[in-house]
């Protein structure tokens, strides 16, 4: 709805206000009129009505040709799919290369993947009021120098992906581990997003490799969604999840993405790097049976591809399994200036930290990560697991 | 829409015969596909005279504004439909003068 408002009247702000204020009318009225029969396009016209209310006010002042070219509506009734092409168009829009990296992301999320100013602030690390500044900067800059409202030429197209990828990893990731304390630990809404949006990049380009990484990354992730909520609302780890749960339709189409990356013999970017070491924890039927020395090499190849800290630390994590959780600790404490402000620091930590019997420094590890973490799954999961350590002690 | 296309020179002087080969056929170009609006180098800051007329002080002062390592060596003013479409020239333009350029909408 917003992506089609949004190529009507060529303008965020104009589409995003409507949005909000149609949705405030249905709040008012559906309870006494009764929700309308067709909800959506009761959203929708209400939404426009709003929007060129708006442009009239404003129009009004100066530029009046311009009100009459956006009332005017020359556009045939919308066939389905050019609802897909709307988002696809507002995708490369937001994460269009003269906008700052930062912006592209706060922009996307917050317009692509309807995530509110604290959901991204938290997604950041970073405060609100600087996300609130960049999502306004960087609509501005669209409005001024008049970014266009469209897929990229073809000869554009592979330079303006690896942008819009980063960002429905990023859109993915929120939802795998939400970050709001009002919302669910997993929104698959978030999730299912990203995943249609990924397929869509991918189907507009086959060949590109990261695009097709990505959306076998994603599937691969998304498989095990089933098994990671225990019932009682904690997150469930890797080697403790039912991988019968795991949902054997993703997996087999993730695998044959990487597989047929791999028969290319091309040098692969970092999501098909991610892909393939999701494609081998989820080859094997426990985690004493995962090949953690292939996992380790993938990790090897992708610090060579992307030397942030995160990768750092779920390599260590890796090493772990493969040289011991004391190796692995010397790694994750190097990391410790870097990530203090990173929950998945500190529960690494912890877990080796369990793992070398040393438990009065895990629980003040785990108690960072709790304090640090704004997913109430996460918490609660995190909390179990400090409070499993001392029922052992005292057993 | 019209953009200023700003030449930016980080000391390497005068362009040379190839680049000012490269910038008249550049030009060229965007004349022959209704780009153009103008275009112009300018001379050296060495050459620059600022004049501050506010609340009438008439103050002349030899040379440029402001001192810095990087300055306006030339311009080109473009019409284009979009951003994109300026984009594309410019990156053509900074190839034909062989400098950085920097991309900015008229109001």
């Amino acid at each position: 709805m917003l992506a089609a408002l949004t190529r009507r009247f060529g303008d965020l702000d104009v589409a995003e206000e409507a949005t909000a204020e149609a949705f405030a009318v249905a709040v008012e009225r559906w309870p006494d009129d009764g929700v309308p029969p067709n909800p959506g396009a009761w959203l929708t016209t209400t939404a426009t009505r709003r929007a060129i209310d708006r442009i009239r006010r404003e129009s009004r002042r100066d530029e009046k040709h311009q009100e009459a070219e956006m009332l005017r509506d020359d556009d045939p009734p919308e066939p389905i799919g050019a609802v897909e092409d709307d988002r696809l168009r507002l995708l490369f829009t937001c994460c269009h290369p003269a906008l700052a990296l930062e912006a592209r992301l706060a922009l996307t999320l917050r317009m692509v993947g309807g995530l509110t100013v604290p959901e991204i602030a938290r997604a950041f690390l970073v405060p609100e009021t600087t996300i609130g500044q960049r999502i306004t900067r960087a609509k501005g800059k669209i409005r001024a120098t008049r970014i266009p409202y469209r897929v990229p030429s073809a000869a554009d197209l592979p330079a303006r992906v690896s942008g819009v990828l980063a960002v429905l990893y990023l859109v993915f990731n929120e939802g795998y581990l939400a970050s709001g304390p009002g919302t669910d630990p997993i929104r698959e809404d978030l999730t299912a997003e990203a995943i249609r949006l990924a397929r869509l990049v991918h189907g507009l380009l086959p060949d590109d490799g990261e695009a097709t990484g990505l959306l076998a990354l994603l599937l691969l992730t998304e498989a095990r969604r089933p098994s990671r909520l225990s019932p009682d609302g904690g997150l469930v780890p890797l080697a403790e999840q039912d991988r019968g749960r795991w949902d054997a339709a993703l997996i087999d189409e993730g695998h044959r993405l990487v597989r047929a990356r791999l028969a290319t013999g091309e040098p692969p970017g970092p999501y098909q790097v991610l892909a393939a070491i999701n494609a081998v924890h989820t080859s094997a039927t426990d985690v004493a049976a995962t090949d953690w020395s292939q996992i380790v090499a993938l990790y090897d190849q992708l610090v060579r591809l992307d030397p942030s800290p995160v990768v750092a630390l779920n390599r260590a994590v890796a090493i772990a399994e493969l040289d011991g959780p004391a190796v692995a600790l010397a790694l994750v404490d190097r990391l410790g200036d870097r990530l203090d402000a990173y929950p998945a620091l500190h529960a690494a930590r912890a877990d080796l930290l369990r793992r070398l019997d040393r438990a009065a420094e895990a629980r003040e590890a785990w108690d960072r990560a709790i304090a640090l973490t704004g997913n109430p799954a996460e918490a609660a999961a995190l909390a179990r697991r400090r409070d499993g350590l001392s029922a052992a002690r005292g057993a | 829409m019209r953009y200023l296309v700003s030449v930016i020179d980080d000391g390497a002087g005068r362009a040379t015969s190839d680049e000012a080969t490269a910038i008249d056929a550049f030009n060229d170009r965007l004349q022959a596909d209704g780009h153009w609006v103008f275009a112009g180098g300018l001379g050296s800051t060495e050459n620059a005279t600022t004049i501050d007329n506010r609340e009438g002080r008439g103050l002349v002062t030899d040379g440029p504004f402001v001192e810095t390592k990087e300055w306006l060596a030339g311009f080109w003013i473009i019409e284009a439909a979009d951003l994109d479409e300026v984009l594309a020239l410019a990156t053509e333009g900074s190839k034909a003068c062989n400098r950085k350029v920097e991309v900015r909408p008229f109001l």
